[in-house]
């Protein structure tokens, strides 16, 4: 069996003296989607967003336990935030594209990182918008503002300029909850290719679109994992009767 | 009474005071700028004022006014932006940073003829740098930095959540992403606020009566070495901005036209503050329409 791309164990996230999440372990295997879903204020996105330590930037957060990737706990005091963040992307609910062009916005990361030269950036420019589907639409702008674009070609760019820095994981809380039916089709298309080189974790409300995307789903209630198996198996024969309440729509 | 006549009645009143507040505005600027405009030539904006004769003007008054608020902007920007940067990014919500607020907040409403007296007491004689346009720059600089700092804090405040963690998630360090990604959407709102401050110290004069003098020695606008006694460039000379010299002529003029020149430096004051105004709202669109990049 393939090591785990990214692991969590017994993560509890504080806000203040409030308990977000109550031990929560899991394993993200390569080159899978996995699913959270849950009620609303269960945990879903302070789970993510530990992940990439992005609950540091969040004054009265406080992250405990243990985050496994590439065979480092990076929820250590000494770990580089700045370095491990590159192998984590991230894409929000609202589409949130820098205030810059289509072209900057993906080689934004990647110059940061220390690619200078112009062909090569305008490779990486090529290619990240290819494989977020957004080549045809925008070659012929790319210099324009990426604020003119549509909120699903917004939220596209933003899945473009996450893979540009070449993470391991993507993380992605309701990326299409803010979309039209059209362009979340396109967005979960996209998710199913990426999934080929990345490990993507997925946090959604669609239940549709966790059993359409996903491979594994986790149910989150009340700051625990109930459940945590093969989407079919969740979405067929859960083993616990909240997760049957819930996807079924008897609560949350 | 029903909900919907109490809804009107208030709307009405509301509406009234805002018209008596325009009208008065209108009428205080429309006055002063009716008085004064007749006076106001090339000849009057660029020669120098006379004591006793009349046909003085108000040219060293202008540059110094200019020259002051570009002194001042030189020593508050930087510090502001540094301090605004560290108080909205770095400093960790706590008692420090709190007190630092409300030390920010007190000096920027002081009376300004505290820190007049202040500047006479410190920077003029304390530190011993006289009547000059550097003690009038550091007694501006005393509530224009911490206007700076609210301003810079409150723009990057502004900045949406998302778009800095857009950055941090892509591996960029704190610094670069305040530097490119915050404060370019930032800046629009720190360039008009940087301006409408600047319009409160170029109409200044409490401050600097005993900061910056009253007096201007006779400058040479042919030498524009700073370190020159003459040089209109020198910033430890003393130096009578506008604003102070409409209250010495108002007070003690000799000149047989001094209320004229007063009347014509007050409006040549109040169309400059109208220009930082009016200059800061379109500056600051345009910047917003630059940076964000929208057509
Ligand atoms: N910055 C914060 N400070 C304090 N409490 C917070 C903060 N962010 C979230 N919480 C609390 O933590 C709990 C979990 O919130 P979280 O946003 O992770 O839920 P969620 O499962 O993502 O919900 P949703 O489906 O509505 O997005 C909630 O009770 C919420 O009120
Ligand atoms: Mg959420």
């Amino acid at each position: 069996m393939e090591t785990q791309s990214l692991t969590a164990k017994n993560i509890h996230v504080h806000y203040g003296e409030k308990e977000a999440i109550k031990g929560v372990s899991l394993d993200f295997a390569p080159r899978e989607v996995t699913a959270l879903i849950g009620p609303s204020g269960c945990g879903k996105s302070t789970f993510l967003r530990s992940l990439n330590r992005m609950n540091d930037t969040i004054d009265n957060a406080r992250v405990t336990g243990e985050i496994w990737i590439d065979g480092e706990n990076i929820n250590e005091p000494g770990v580089d935030v700045v370095l491990l963040r590159q192998k984590i992307g991230m894409v929000w609910q609202r589409p949130n594209p820098f205030h810059k062009s289509i072209y900057e916005n993906i080689a934004f990361g990647p110059r940061y990182h220390g690619i200078k030269n112009k062909k090569q950036l305008d490779h990486i420019v090529e290619d990240c918008l290819r494989k977020a589907a957004l080549w045809d639409e925008t070659k012929d702008r790319l210099h324009n503002s990426a604020l003119a674009l549509s909120g699903g070609q917004q939220q596209r760019l933003c899945i473009a300029r996450s893979i540009a820095v070449k993470p391991k994981v993507i993380l992605m809380d309701e990326p299409a909850s803010a979309l039209d039916p059209v362009s979340t089709a396109k967005v979960e298309e996209l998710i199913s290719e990426l999934k080929q080189d990345y490990t993507i974790v997925i946090v959604t409300h669609n239940m549709h679109q966790a059993a359409r995307v996903s491979d594994k789903t986790a149910f989150f209630y009340m700051g625990k994992v109930v459940e945590y198996d093969r989407t079919e198996k969740i979405f067929t024969n859960p083993s616990e009767k909240a997760t049957d309440d819930y996807i079924s729509g008897r609560f949350g | 009474m029903s909900a919907k006549t109490a809804d009107r009645i208030a709307t009405g009143v509301i509406y009234a005071v805002s018209a008596l507040i325009v009208v008065i505005l209108a009428g205080l600027l429309g006055y002063i700028i009716f008085r004064g405009i007749g006076h106001i030539s090339w000849h009057f904006l660029t020669s120098a004022p006379q004591t006793i004769k009349a046909g003085g003007g108000i040219g060293p008054q202008l540059f110094n006014s200019l020259f002051l608020l570009v002194l001042t902007l030189i020593i508050t920007i930087p510090l502001g932006l540094g301090a605004g940067i560290y108080m909205s990014e770095y400093a960790k919500a706590g008692r420090l940073t709190d007190t630092i607020r409300l030390i920010v907040e007190v000096l920027s409403s002081f009376p300004s003829i505290v820190i007049g007296l202040f500047g006479l007491l410190v920077i003029v004689n304390l530190f011993g740098l006289g009547f000059s346009l550097f003690s009038g720059a550091l007694a501006l600089t005393v509530f224009n930095l911490p206007l700076m700092v609210r301003i810079t804090e409150q723009a990057l405040r502004g900045v949406p959540r998302e778009q800095k963690e857009a950055s941090l998630a892509l591996g960029l360090s704190r610094w670069k992403t305040i530097t490119s990604v915050m404060l370019p959407i930032a800046t629009p709102a720190i360039v008009t606020g940087t301006i409408l401050a600047a319009g409160r110290v170029f109409g200044e004069a409490a401050a600097l009566l005993f900061t910056a003098g009253m007096s201007s020695p006779r400058l040479d606008f042919t030498n524009w070495n700073p370190l020159d006694e003459r040089s209109p460039l020198n910033p430890f000379r003393p130096a009578e901005t506008l604003a102070v010299h409409i209250w010495k002529i108002n007070s003690e003029g000799l000149a047989p036209d001094a209320s004229q020149i007063a009347a014509g430096a007050s409006a040549v004051l109040i169309i400059m503050v109208l220009v930082f105004n009016f200059g800061a709202r379109w500056f600051g669109r345009y910047l917003h329409r630059k940076f964000t990049a929208t057509k």
